[in-house]
């Protein structure tokens, strides 16, 4: 399947995937992050049973400390 | 307002220039909000004050240390003060017609709508990062039109070029290098601080100066 990450087509293996499982195939691992698809915010706890589909916009960002 | 009228308010903003004293009139319409008054918040702060932004509305709970004076603007005589009382302070000495309205407290997901009602933009400018996520659910659940500006990525020195600004939609963006993350030995110093400060005040000037 093919989706928007952060602006740039990504290609990965399947029709369709939950968030959780796109963070373990790409490697993301900081835990504190923000991520929204096709607008939409997605909290923490949602991250298993949200679905990303084919066609997609996710836009995802680390939150860091300081300011 | 009809998306006709909207777009000719753009295309006329677009094509018909302002001077400095025309925009700075625009810009004294608007209330902004700003989530924190220590590095990111006293820079962002002074920054949209000169420009002449209308009303801005300060929070935060702490009180000015000595070691804060690396960073955020404020001054010697000022340790002990309050930071939202100091800064209402900096900001008059610098541009008296803006209105400041400040708010001692911590902020929650209770209190934010209320603390930043009729702001037209929220600027993010807390050091934990718990409390940026926090911000940023409760605006998009309870006050999902107003635009958030987040500062994430900014300790340490250098890397300048790394340091960029990103619109994730209408309602969020991004400015820092979302990397860098303050420990003992990459402590948030004035110029990264201040840059990440006024690349968001950059971001609002550019929000307000679209607005009808």
């Amino acid at each position: 399947m093919k989706f928007i990450l952060n602006n740039r087509e990504e290609e990965l293996n399947g029709e369709s995937l939950s968030v959780n499982e796109m963070l373990t195939i790409k490697k993301f691992s900081y835990k504190l992050r923000i991520i929204k698809i096709n607008g939409e915010l997605i909290s923490k706890e949602m991250y298993d049973s949200t679905i990303i589909h084919e066609g997609d916009n996710v836009q995802m960002f680390y939150l860091m400390s300081g300011g | 307002m009809d998306k006709f009228v909207i777009a000719s308010i753009f295309i006329i903003r677009t094509f018909l220039k302002m001077n400095l004293s025309e925009i700075r009139s625009h810009l004294g319409k608007y209330r902004v909000g700003i989530a924190g008054a220590g590095g990111l918040g006293s820079n962002c702060a002074v920054a949209l004050a000169r420009s002449g932004i209308g009303t801005i509305v300060l929070s935060d709970f702490d009180i000015i240390e000595e070691s804060n004076l690396s960073r955020q603007y404020y001054f010697t005589d000022q340790i002990g003060m309050m930071k939202t009382v100091a800064l209402k302070e900096n900001i008059f000495r610098v541009n008296p017609a803006v209105s400041v309205i400040i708010h001692q407290k911590k902020l929650d997901r209770y209190n934010i709508p209320e603390v930043f009602s009729g702001c037209h933009v929220i600027v993010e400018a807390f050091d934990r990062s718990e409390m940026k996520e926090m911000l940023i659910e409760t605006v998009n659940n309870r006050m999902a039109d107003v635009p958030l500006i987040i500062g994430s990525g900014l300790a340490g020195w250098g890397k300048t070029g790394n340091i960029g600004c990103r619109k994730i939609d209408n309602t969020l963006y991004v400015c820092g290098d979302e990397s860098s993350e303050v420990s003992d030995d990459t402590p948030v110093l004035a110029p990264r601080v201040g840059i990440v400060a006024n690349m968001q005040a950059n971001i609002v000037v550019e929000i307000l100066m679209k607005m009808g």
